[in-house]
């Protein structure tokens, strides 16, 4: 018998062709950041290789080391009509445009009645492995999924990067894509996903079905959270995976269907746990679901501390998969 | 600074004082409806500052688009602005030009070029850029105009913001209406450097400070800084020398401001002296101006009447505009 092909595909390549099939399809989409045009590497980790050969340095524009001006440009173009993806190289670095994409992006369709609106994808990397300590690699969800007017998207497969950036750059109003850098390498899939392929802002995937416990999770530690569901499974436990993709708005109908059905809810993410993404679904189950939880919705969630440098710190910081595992089975248990 | 090969004629000049007139009257007629308890609303008053704006916006087009900030109903009125759905944002119905949503300090019209009105120090020149960005990608020659004040002239936003459109030729003019006061803080206790203008030489854009009380001295400068931009040359930075008359915001009677200071401005109201001069070079009649000013009076009555009648928005009304679609129940 044949081994399986190993898959080649990884997240980085499946980025790199959503751009370039989304700025080839539509000319209004442009490209703009740091070090993002090809005399400039395209990119430090490549996501936008090739693009501005391809479609010329009036679209794909590297910019000065300037968050603001960068946010600002994007948000202003696309007030005249055109689609830009705002690359801000790490999430760290949202904090200094933050005005920009909270009070401006955010909120100019609102605060001008909907005579205007802001069709921006704003894409950063984040996550930690690669020591980089406190100022690199914060997953700062949270803080964009408590702005009304911006939706916050996290893929944790080639196939969905694809899908949801596609899907950002179509929508109407502005996008965080949440890219995680760790991950960016790893093949996971066997081919790149076709062009007309999209997956929709607002729908969850149900990665793999269970009875036992409902996990809900998203970016890297969808990862984490389908290795420890399959050792679950070797237990004996069944559990029923949710990648949300989209962090806001989150799909309640989906992770509500799978916890009626399963009475148990675990929320893993990378984040700092306290004042999480899993607070506010876990409040959102308690206020739906009382009478029917089988026990108290459990967290999973980054330390509450900045994300140190040391190796054995950092192991220690974030979920992963034996401590996923090590929870699912006392909560089943 | 004198004037240059662009200094406005006769008509050009007419027409910048129509506006000036329009917006001396509107901020008149604000604060007294605020004092009447007619309409509440935060207001910044713009009195003394009405020629910066008017005499640009005679260099502007409709499709030329303007990013300001919460003191900019002056800039607003100047490019067009229609005064109903202005008045109605003020007063927060739902006819006004943001459905009520906006307010004062967001107020946009963009059939008139009006994209932005920030309440955030420095905010207007980043989006400014995106605009001319958007011009110079659709081979267009409108230009984009960034206004801000001079205590917004230290904060980051305005330099990133600079660079970025010296280093793009972005067709974009920032237009910092330097009044002195920035909130309660004189101009010269927190600026570094004798000007504003002298910045843009650090990112090798012209820069030019000018009065920008004065109609013919502030065309000019407008004027050649639009005609840069539309021919693809880049960006200008304007220092618009002015002051203003009222305070920061209603109700904060300017006691910072020294007496004799605040006289001497008074004394040199740029609105009547426009006036004097339109009539002292045989441009307009006294009675042609008094014409002008009393449909300006009737206009104004109409739009005020038409906010106040007008409907309020509704509850439901939060969960429309947040995003395209509406947010669920
Ligand atoms: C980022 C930011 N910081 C502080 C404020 C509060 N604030 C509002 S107006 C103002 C003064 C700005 O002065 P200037 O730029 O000279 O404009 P002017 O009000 O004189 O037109 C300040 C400090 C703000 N709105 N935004
Ligand atoms: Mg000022």
């Amino acid at each position: 018998m044949n081994a399986p092909a190993k898959p080649t595909v990884t997240i980085l390549a499946a980025l790199n062709k959503a751009l370039s099939d989304a700025c080839a399809e539509d000319e209004k989409v442009i490209l703009l950041g740091e070090d993002l045009a090809d005399p400039e590497g395209g990119g430090i980790v490549g996501v936008t290789r090739g693009l501005s050969s391809k479609f010329g340095d009036d679209r794909v524009r590297s910019t000065p080391i300037a968050e603001q001006a960068i946010m600002g440009a994007a948000i202003g173009a696309s007030l005249a009509g055109y689609k830009p993806v705002a690359e801000i190289m790490l999430m760290n670095f949202t904090t200094v445009a933050m005005d920009m994409i909270v009070n401006h992006a955010a909120k100019l369709r609102f605060m001008s009645g909907g005579q205007t609106h802001v069709p921006i994808v704003i894409r950063t990397m984040t996550g930690l492995g690669f020591g980089s300590g406190g100022q690199h690699c914060d997953y700062l969800e949270a803080w964009f999924a408590h702005v009304a007017g911006i939706k916050v998207v996290a893929a944790s497969t080639p196939e969905d990067a694809y899908g949801l950036l596609r899907s950002a750059i179509e929508d109407p109003d502005p996008v965080l894509i949440i890219e995680n850098l760790p991950t960016y390498y790893t093949p996971m899939s066997h081919e790149l996903p076709d062009p007309s392929h999209r997956v929709p802002l607002g729908k969850a995937a149900i990665q793999r079905e269970g009875s036992d416990i409902t996990v809900v999770t998203y970016a890297r530690m969808a990862n984490e959270t389908r290795n420890a569901a399959a050792k679950a499974a070797e237990a004996g436990i069944s559990v029923e995976v949710i990648d949300l993709r989209t962090i806001a708005p989150w799909d309640r109908e989906t992770v509500l269907a799978s916890v009626r059905k399963t009475g148990r809810l675990l929320i893993v993410h990378e984040a700092v746990r306290e004042h999480g993404v899993g607070a506010e679904i876990a409040a959102v189950v308690n206020e739906e679901l009382f009478g029917e939880l089988k026990m108290p919705v459990r967290r999973l969630g980054g330390a509450f501390a900045p994300v140190p440098y040391s190796k054995p710190l950092e192991d220690a910081f974030a979920p992963n998969a034996a401590r996923i595992l090590e929870c699912i089975t006392q909560c089943v248990n | 600074m004198a004037t240059n090969a662009y200094g406005p004629g006769a008509e050009t000049l007419l027409d910048i004082y129509r506006r000036t007139a329009l917006l001396k009257a509107n901020d008149e007629r604000i604060r007294k409806v605020i004092t009447s308890g007619k309409i509440a609303m935060v207001y910044y008053s713009y009195r003394g500052q009405e020629v910066v704006p008017s005499a640009l916006s005679a260099c502007l087009r409709d499709d030329d688009q303007l990013c300001t900030i919460y003191r900019g109903i002056h800039d607003m009125l100047a490019k067009g602005f229609p005064l109903k759905e202005l008045w109605a944002e003020l007063a927060g119905r739902t006819t006004g030009s943001c459905k009520g949503k906006g307010g004062p300090m967001h107020l946009t019209y963009p059939p008139k070029g009006i994209m932005v009105t920030t309440g955030i120090v420095g905010s207007s020149a980043p989006i400014a850029n995106g605009l001319g960005w958007a011009a110079q990608l659709d081979k267009s020659d409108r230009v984009a105009i960034a206004t801000f004040g001079d205590g917004a002239s230290n904060i980051g936003a305005i330099h990133e913001s600079m660079n970025l459109a010296a280093v793009w030729k972005l067709p974009v003019i920032f237009v910092c209406q330097n009044n002195l006061y920035a909130e309660h803080t004189a101009y010269k206790k927190m600026t570094g450097g004798e000007t504003i203008a002298a910045r843009a030489a650090g990112y090798e854009m012209p820069g030019v400070r000018v009065n920008g009380n004065d109609a013919v001295e502030m065309y000019a400068a407008a004027a050649e800084a639009v005609a840069r931009a539309r021919a693809g040359e880049g960006p200008t930075l304007i220092e618009a020398m002015t002051f203003r008359f009222h305070g920061h915001n209603f109700g904060d009677p300017g006691e910072y401001i020294p007496k004799e200071e605040m006289a001497a401005a008074v004394a040199a109201d740029p609105v009547p002296a426009l006036r004097a001069k339109l009539i002292a070079d045989g441009i307009a009649t006294e009675d042609q101006l008094a014409a002008i000013e009393a449909a300006i009076e009737v206009e104004i009555d109409e739009a005020v009447e038409f906010a106040v009648s007008s409907p309020w928005p509704v509850a439901d009304d939060l969960r429309v505009d947040v995003f395209a679609e509406e947010i669920a129940r």
